[in-house]
């Protein structure tokens, strides 16, 4: 609340709403990120989105469009590519995203339209969120928690065993959607705050920073919601004191608390 | 198919990627009897029974069920991560909706209650087994399909399992399916017995099965000593039935 006090200048409150609802949608989506160990599937989906942001630029379409497009795509193969042919899980991803980012460098210096400021793009922009910005980002993260909440159960029981889930009536492809899509969309909006690099450490260090306090799934989600948002704050506090990066910043706020969380713990054994 | 049968299943194949599994598998299940499927490695055990509780496409064949049956699956596998915090109880709820009454009533059955409050990954692989078996359990199944529930277990693990099991059998006439590489166990606690080698070897009457040739082809002279350990294990079975025949 400090920022709220002492600065009031519209773009760090702006940035600040737009971090707590990514903290909010990154805290469920990352505990299943850490649960099921998908961070190299998030990292995959990441890299994926700067073809999302070239194809966006050189068709004209709004930057999260292009991303969340180019992100469900690749995700959804990967997901559904399988490894009945010989090649492990990570290969596949591997050879996807990598083709994806590949051809996101490459449109993005020789398509005219689609120059992008490729720093900007690794390393996220918050302080440059506009007012609509703000709502779409507060309207895709409250989707991302409605979808999850949705099918939480579901969800947690196909992490413990895809094939208990499905014997009690779930399906295995509404799980591959529900969790491929809300991490595209969460790619999507959290690209301009955070950078491709650090999306998918948004996702795991407020969940791995939760675990430690937690006594149920519900709670380390909870937690992880509550560390993410004290970390956007912290991470624009130093960003304005000390004028360091945003995405960053936040990433090592996320991080210091991690390691005080998991001391606290190791201490307590 | 006739009311006493709980399952009937014909011509069942399943196929992936080229690949087949299982190949023209029929047999049925008849009411409140114990079936086990044994078989080598990669013979299609584990194929069959997530294909009976739709985890598997079948690729043709029929599964025909009794109408309003209710089948408990416990999975070979399960995930406990130490990064998902979640307790026994917990995990029994996350079954569907059933009291707290009901999950304690479940996990006294197969006497995990004590570890009701514990982590899901604190647990031995025994225990994981048994909390499986409570969740299984919950929805008043007439057929259990259990999945290799003894595998990791040492040998007095094993027949405890297999002890709770025939008491939870003769208390509720619950029908069981399962897998189990354990010959002698097999032998001794089945009603019935399916060698299955990608298709059905051979079926039957323990007595029958260890002593047909493609049995014996597959399991080689440990399989006449676990004929001798049959009648061994029958002398002394009783172990605490009477107290838990109402549970």
């Amino acid at each position: 609340m400090i920022i709220l006090t002492t600065v009031m200048d519209d773009f760090i409150i702006r940035a600040l709403l737009a971090g707590l609802a990514i903290a909010l949608a990154a805290a469920p989506l990352g505990c299943f990120v850490v649960w099921r160990k998908m961070a190299y599937f998030g990292d995959a989906t990441a890299h994926s989105s700067l073809l999302g942001i070239a194809l966006g630029l050189a068709l004209a379409l709004p930057l999260m469009l292009g991303v969340a497009i180019v992100a469900a795509l690749v995700a959804g193969i990967v997901a559904l590519a399988g490894t009945r042919d010989g090649f492990a899980a990570d290969t596949i991803l591997g050879v996807f995203s990598h083709t994806a980012l590949a051809l996101g460098l490459v449109l993005a210096t020789i398509v005219p339209d689609a120059r992008v400021d490729l720093l900007d793009t690794l390393l996220g922009d918050i302080l440059a969120v506009t007012e609509s910005d703000v709502i779409v980002i507060w309207c895709g993260a409250l989707a991302i928690v409605a979808v999850l909440s949705w099918r939480w159960r579901s969800l947690l029981n196909a992490t413990f065993s895809p094939e208990l889930m499905i014997a009690e009536g779930g399906s295995q492809t509404a799980d591959k959607l529900v969790l491929t899509l809300s991490l595209a969309l969460f790619v999507a909006l959290s690209m301009q705050l955070v950078g491709v690099l650090l999306i998918t450490a948004m996702l795991i260090l407020p969940a791995a920073a939760a675990r430690p306090l937690a006594r149920s799934p519900e709670s380390m989600a909870t937690i992880a919601a509550l560390i993410g948002g004290v970390s956007v704050a912290i991470g624009l506090q130093s960003s304005w004191t000390w004028d360091s990066p945003a995405g960053p910043s936040i990433i090592l706020a996320t991080s210091i608390i991690f390691m005080l969380t998991n001391l606290v713990q190791f201490f307590r054994r | 198919m006739q009311p006493s049968q709980l399952l009937e299943v014909v011509g069942l194949t399943v196929k992936i990627g080229g690949r087949t599994l299982i190949d023209n598998v029929s047999f049925s299940l008849q009411r409140g009897e114990i079936v086990t499927v044994i078989g080598p490695n990669g013979g299609g055990k584990t194929t069959l029974l997530r294909a009976l509780v739709g985890a598997m496409p079948i690729s043709s064949g029929t599964i025909t069920k009794a109408a309003d049956l209710k089948i408990g699956y416990t999975p070979q596998r399960l995930t406990t991560e130490r990064s998902m915090p979640v307790t026994v109880d917990r995990f029994l709820a996350l079954a569907g909706r059933f009291s707290a009454a009901l999950r304690l009533e479940a996990m006294q059955k197969t006497e995990i209650a004590v570890r009701k409050d514990a982590m899901m990954s604190d647990l031995s692989g025994g225990e994981i087994q048994r909390v499986l078996l409570s969740r299984a359990l919950l929805r008043k199944p007439d057929l259990l399909v259990l999945d290799e529930p003894t595998q990791g277990l040492d040998q007095p693990g094993e027949e405890h399992f297999y002890n709770l099991l025939s008491q939870i059998r003769s208390a509720s006439g619950v029908a069981v399916l399962m897998v189990s590489h354990d010959l002698h166990v097999v032998m001794a606690g089945s009603d019935r017995v399916i060698c299955l080698n990608g298709h059905v070897c051979c079926s039957g009457a323990p007595e029958a099965v260890s002593v047909d040739p493609t049995y014996l082809e597959l399991f080689g002279r440990r399989a006449s000593l676990a004929l001798y350990q049959h009648h061994h294990d029958h002398s002394h079975d009783g172990h605490d039935h009477s107290d838990h025949s109402h549970g």
